[in-house]
């Protein structure tokens, strides 16, 4: 396996640099995955179907199953991992995605957290309809996306809400 | 008491921040990694087989063949083992198989270090077929002359058939004035679709093999491990970690005999088999396929005098959970509508396709679909109230099924219809949609009964073990063989735990993962028997760790045994409540205690010999849009009665995810095979239309708490129940909207079209007013999606 | 997870990737990746060659030149589009295709390069570009040119890109879209995540008193290997007034010009049903995106 292309890489992941050494073949995925050991990013079909592996690209979410990991350089990725605060307190995504029971197998959740965490990055109102155009890249088989909904929504309208008291 | 309560789930925090670790998470990144090679036709067998460019390939440890394994069939369902050798599962299946008998069938195995090297390596391996036809359709593979797909089993195909016989059919449909209705029924191929694809890796520890997996059920695999590699069950020690969903899919050896082979040919070192999605698809199991005919007599008003059934399932190419998923569809008619003349013959038949196993509901959406599609039909035939008609016809107060002596204890059917009604306006919106309608755009509301079974008792044995240890601080270790797939069993399991041994439910730490060396027996997730069969050893296992706790408090408090209670944690005088002394006390000094020192721990096993009914309806709303072949449901409702509920958050959550499998088993989901090559097309998630969070409306859930008797905590099975009803509920509210009867699931879009074309419908003139009105809606659409995207 | 890729190589700038392509001319060039790493993995291009141009930020971005011409860059993302100032003022319709590509994570990376140049007739873009006679900027070894897109594609999956050459901008001409209204209309089997059944692209332009249909252009997905124009639907209602009867002559022509066939997906039956249906629906959308009077 001589011939293997070797590359350096050095991007920003939860918010510390890293540099690695990466084979070109892989996807930013395995890098995460293998390399980083950042395992709540997930593999569910390796090809951009269902959205397990999504992790935030310069805040966006993008399937890192089908991304190459060398076009990470410079880039700054953000996982499930990189959510907990030092002191191991989370967000209130992730509370809310407890508190509504927007959790079974939990295999679909840390994509679908990102995914939610971008959404609602904004600080937009949108409505259920819109919520779940901007979901419909996340598959999940166990929850029926409805306590799912709920979990981004009420999230979303108690940050309008404590924005509004705040400016007022 | 913690039982009742939504507290949140045990789980949830390790799932929310990505610390929980599933199979994969767990294995070493220098695992060596194994891929099958599928064969390319569906019938027929490998002549020979030409390793020696693969074995070339750099990173290639090892590549084992269809001749180079025991010869030892095995069977792979995750059924309760039993040692009676007429009841077993059929063993038909090899490790690799050299008769191949549908396209994909694993016919080698190539281990090497990484992945690439091996999909390279399979790429090289020359086989050499001899091909037979192949036979899709199980009424085509009963046909004399049809391809025998395991000749040593069976001279036909037909795995097995079983009848059921009530009355007398031929004697009964002589009554005079009765009217006939007939239909036949069409369940598609469908897929679990688990988010976590299958996975599982195998090493060896001295001379046993230990197997890691996603699977639902560790106690059975390890027995299927065994037997297929021909060692003693307890050199196989296998591990189960959180897995990422199963529905059943997991309810059978899939991948662990093979990988656990695999690491036993490298002398032991570490293997790790982890499959794609389209393996997941072709080489794992499926929902049964199947065809009903149903013939019913009935009185003109709508009394139910004779009914005849013919069911013929798909086994695909081997056994599995084979006739047992039949048996249960076929069975499920004459309870829900029990009629005093009934005749039933069901087939299991092998076909070279995809091997039909368990799926959420085991037989009960295929049944409940036939069932209550055929009321419909009835009933617009004969011009009667569906509404009506159920509640004159369906099971009962005070039934008895004679077999599993399951008994419905309360008025349930009219309960759930009367709540599920109030919820959804169901009288009144079928009274308007019974009004003509004309234009390109119409509504119908539907509905649906089901019944489903909690466990497998009395057909197998049900028993479950647990243990539980008590720590220093008076909390505890609860361990069961009974598993968490994403269901929530853990968190019920606790709750349970908590009450019955009298703690808070934050002192229970339920130990989530098995691991055959140390969790005692237990069966595992299946025939959503968790709740109700773990019940009975919590229950007993509490009350014996809560007695040899107050034993031991006696010491201390100096009072009788029988005077003293533990309640939340804390050991009080019955009569009053006052505190005696704290658990966590207790527990430190009775451990550490100079003259007497004591682990206070308790384990047993309970068998369950009763059964239990859990009950539901479900009322589905649609919209058509007849010239775009288009249905949206713009309400869906479910009401359970699956007695007292443990946890009333989690068994909504549960619910949700059962009606979303069901909806897509009604509009969207199917396995297509290309009938040349028998090929599955649409083995990826693009293809295969599992419903994204764009193709449901918001879910309706409610419950009736009837109290199930026989159960320690009153409750009965609610895991599978809800995937039972809802896609029949739709296409009964389809049927209303437009007067077509779809008996094909799913009901696509180009079902809808031959459908609507069959009806005439789509050359019918829409009035231009409506047809107006109609893009306005249209237009409203759009903007908005405009807006959306904008 | 890693590709089967005999060698990479990232281009950081477009000359570099055309003179990359002229060294390895069996290498195919990789933007975003989501149809190319899909067929690598399949074990279709399984050990090929990439240039990945994924890096060019040159040809990310969507400009409106001087004398009106919409510039979007290849590498421009679905998003990116769907989101755009310009594209929203001008041709939302482009918009809203784009915005019905696969879903979020899918609209990030895949770009509108690759949706013309993959030669697919199901891609949502393609016949909305059709319709809006778009015009295709390419660069090889030999310099630039520019290709009307009805003369782009050639067959299923190939159109006329020669080998070195780039695809760097389409651009859509203001007579193109100025006084046009249009709309997209995928029809799939999910509200998401899904390959179109069929798609249909049209835009129109009335007479200032909005009563006649002074032009009108529809484009399909999957009425054809390619994606097609309805000519002679078109060609039937220009002039014609604004009323049912236009509308009907309109859905009933373009099946002259159809031509779909049966897969495992649907019927062709079905389909030539879906985009007569979806002709009369989207030419009515137009014209009251229009401002227009039906008669
Ligand atoms: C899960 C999933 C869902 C999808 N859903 C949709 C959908 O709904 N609708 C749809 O239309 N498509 C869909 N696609 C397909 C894909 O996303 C699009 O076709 C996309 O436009 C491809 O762009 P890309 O940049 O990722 O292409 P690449 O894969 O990088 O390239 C595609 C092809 O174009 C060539 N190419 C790309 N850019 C250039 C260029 N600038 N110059 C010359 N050649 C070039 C490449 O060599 C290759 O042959 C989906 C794909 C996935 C994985
Ligand atoms: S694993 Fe990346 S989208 Fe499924
Ligand atoms: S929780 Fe299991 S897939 Fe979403």
């Amino acid at each position: 396996m001589s011939d293997i292309q070797y590359k350096e890489i050095t991007f920003t992941v939860n918010g510390k640099e890293r540099s690695v050494m990466i084979d070109v073949r892989s996807s930013l995925l395995e890098v995460l995955r293998n390399k980083l050991h950042l395992h709540s990013v997930k593999k569910g079909c390796e090809v951009g179907e269902c959205g397990a592996c999504t992790v935030l690209i310069d805040g966006e979410p993008f399937d890192s199953c089908i991304y190459l990991a060398v076009w990470a350089e410079g880039k700054d990725i953000l996982t499930v991992e990189g959510l907990m605060g030092a002191d191991g307190s989370i967000s209130d995504i992730q509370q809310a995605f407890i508190d509504e029971a927007a959790v079974q197998c939990g295999f679909c959740t840390p994509g679908l957290i990102m995914t939610s965490y971008s959404i609602l990055a904004d600080g937009k109102r949108y409505t259920r309809d819109e919520l779940r155009q901007k979901l419909a890249g996340n598959m999940c088989r166990c929850t029926g996306y409805h306590n799912i909904i709920n979990a981004v929504e009420n999230i979303m309208l108690k940050r309008i809400e404590e924005a509004e008291v705040k400016d007022s | 008491m913690s039982v009742g309560k939504s507290i949140k789930r045990v789980d949830a925090f390790d799932k929310v921040t990505g610390r929980a670790q599933y199979t994969a998470d767990l294995c070493d990144e220098r695992a060596l990694i194994a891929k099958v090679l599928p064969s390319t036709i569906a019938h027929g067998r490998v002549k020979s087989m030409d390793t020696s460019e693969a074995e070339k390939v750099k990173g290639v440890v090892k590549v084992i063949t269809c001749f180079e394994v025991p010869q030892v069939p095995f069977p792979t369902a995750g059924h309760p083992w039993t040692t009676d050798p007429e009841h077993q599962d059929i063993a038909d299946r090899l490790l690799l198989n050299e008769h191949v008998r549908y396209y994909g069938d694993e016919i080698a195995l190539v281990i090497a270090e990484d992945e690439i090297s091996a999909k390279q390596a399979l790429d090289k391996i020359m086989v050499e077929y001899e091909e037979y036809p192949h036979v899709l359709d199980p009424l085509e593979s009963m046909k004399p002359g049809a391809p025998l797909i395991h000749e040593e089993i069976s001279p036909n195909n037909v795995l097995a058939s079983s009848s059921s016989r009530v009355g007398n059919y031929e004697e009964a449909i002589k009554e005079e004035g009765l009217t006939k209705v007939e239909g036949w029924y069409h369940l598609p191929t469908v897929q679990h679709a688990h988010l976590e694809p299958n996975v599982c890796y195998a090493y060896m520890e001295k001379e046993r093999v230990v197997v890691v997996t996603s699977t639902q059920i560790p106690h059975i695999v390890r027995r299927v491990v065994g037997q297929a590699n021909c060692l003693p069950w307890g050199d196989v020690r296998i591990v189960k970690p959180y897995i990422g969903g199963g529905f059943g899919n997991k309810q059978d050896a899939l991948w662990e005999p093979l990988c656990a082979f695999a690491s036993r040919s490298v002398g032991g070192r570490l293997v790790m088999i982890d499959t794609t999605r389209e393996e997941t698809f072709v080489n794992n199991r499926v929902r049964h396929s199947m065809h009903a005919h149903l013939t019913s007599w009935l009185r003109p008003d709508g009394s139910l005098v004779a009914r005849k059934l013919k069911l013929y399932s798909d086994q695909g190419a081997y056994a599995s959970h084979g006739h047992s998923v039949t048996a249960k569809a076929m069975g499920s008619v004459n309870q829900i509508y029990p009629c005093d003349n009934f005749e039933a013959d069901s087939y299991t038949v092998y076909t070279n396709k995809q091997v039909g196993g368990a799926m959420r509901a085991y037989g009960m959406p295929q049944a409940t679909f036939f069932t209550e599609a055929h009321t419909e039909d009835i009933c617009q035939k004969m011009n009667l109230d569906p509404l009506e008609f159920r509640r004159k016809n369906s099971m009962p107060e005070g039934y008895v099924d004679d077999f599993s002596k399951n008994v419905n204890y309360y008025d349930t059917y009219n309960q759930l219809m009367d709540k599920a009604i109030e919820m959804t306006d169901y009288e009144e919106k079928r009274k308007l949609y019974a009004q003509p309608q004309t234009g390109p755009v119409r509504r119908g509301i539907g509905m649906s009964l089901f019944w489903y079974n909690t466990g497998v008792w009395p057909i197998s044995i049900e028993t479950s073990a647990c243990r539980m240890v008590l720590n220093q601080d008076g909390s505890i270790q609860l361990q069961l063989g009974e598993t968490e797939i994403g269901q929530g069993a853990d968190t019920a399991f606790s709750q349970m735990a908590a009450s019955a041994v009298g703690i808070p439910v934050e002192d229970v730490n339920i130990v989530s993962t098995q691991d055959t060396d140390v969790t005692p027996f237990g069966l595992g997730a299946y025939a959503s028997r968790q709740t109700y069969v773990a019940g009975f050893s919590i229950n007993q296992t509490g009350t014996l760790l809560k007695e040899r706790i107050l034993q031991n408090a006696h010491r201390y408090v100096r009072m009788p045994v029988e005077l003293l209670d533990l309640v939340n944690g804390k050991i009080v005088r019955k009569s009053d409540g006052k505190e005696l002394m704290s658990l966590c006390d207790l527990a430190l000094n009775v451990l550490y205690c100079h003259e007497q020192g004591n682990h206070i721990t308790a384990e047993s096993t309970y068998q369950v010999k009763s059964n239990a009914y859990s009950f539901g309806v479900s009322v589905a709303e649609v919209e058509i849009d007849i010239p775009l072949c288009k249905v949206e449901i713009l309400d869906i409702c479910n009401v359970h009665d699956a007695g007292n509920l443990i946890n009333p958050q989690t068994a909504e959550a549960q619910v949700h995810g059962g009606m979303s499998m069901s909806i897509g088993y009604g509009l969207y989901e199917q396995l297509l095979y290309d009938e040349e090559t028998g090929r599955v097309l649409n083995d990826n998630l693009l293809d295969y239309k599992l419903s994204t969070s764009m193709d449901h409306p918001d879910m309706k859930v409610a419950f009736i708490e009837n109290t199930e008797p026989t159960s320690p905590f009153g409750t009965r099975a609610l895991g599978e129940p809800p995937a039972c009803s809802p896609a029949v509920a739709i296409r009964n509210a389809i049927l209303q909207a437009t007067g077509v009867p779809f008996n094909t699931l799913p009901i696509t879009p180009q079902r809808l079209y031959e459908g609507f074309a069959e009806a005439g419908l789509l050359e019918s003139d829409f009035e231009t007013n409506s047809r107006r009105e109609h893009y306005d809606r249209t237009r409203d659409e759009l903007n908005h999606k405009s807006q959306e995207t904008a | 997870m890693k590709y089967d890729i005999k060698k990479l190589y990232e281009a950081g700038s477009l000359d570099e990737a055309i003179s990359l392509l002229e060294e390895h001319p069996e290498a195919k060039i990789i933007a975003g990746g989501s149809d190319i790493l899909i067929s690598v993995r399949a074990g279709e291009l399984a050990g090929c060659t990439l240039v990945s141009i994924y890096g060019l930020d040159d040809l990310r971005g969507v400009t409106l030149e001087t004398d009106g011409t919409i510039r979007i860059g290849s590498l421009t993302s679905f998003s990116n589009i769907a989101r755009n100032e310009i594209i929203n003022k001008y041709i939302p319709y482009l918009g809203e295709a784009a915005g019905s590509v696969g879903g979020p994570q899918v609209r990030n990376i895949g770009t509108i390069g690759g949706n013309t140049c993959n030669g697919v007739t199901s891609a949502d873009t393609a016949s909305t570009l059709l319709a809006l006679d778009a015009i295709l900027e390419v660069k090889g070894k030999d310099g630039y040119r520019s290709i009307p897109i009805k003369d782009w594609y050639i067959k299923s999956k190939l159109v006329d890109l020669k080998p070195t050459e780039v695809q760097t901008s389409i651009l859509i001409p203001k007579e193109s879209y100025e006084g046009y209204f249009g709309n997209y209309y995928k029809y799939s089997m999910r509200h998401a995540m899904d390959i179109a059944t069929c798609g249909c692209s049209v835009n129109v332009k009335l007479s200032a008193d909005k009563k006649t249909v002074e032009d009108v252009r529809i484009a399909y997905g999957v009425a054809g290997p390619v994606p097609l124009r309805a000519t002679t639907a078109e060609a039937a209602v220009k002039g014609r007034a604004v009323d049912l009867d236009m509308l009907e002559l309109f859905s009933e022509k373009v099946k002259d010009d159809i031509n779909p066939r049966t897969s495992w997906r649907a019927s062709k039956e079905f389909r030539t049903h879906l985009m007569t249906e979806l002709a009369r629906r989207c030419l009515t959308e137009s014209i009251r995106r229009s401002g227009g009077i039906f008669q």
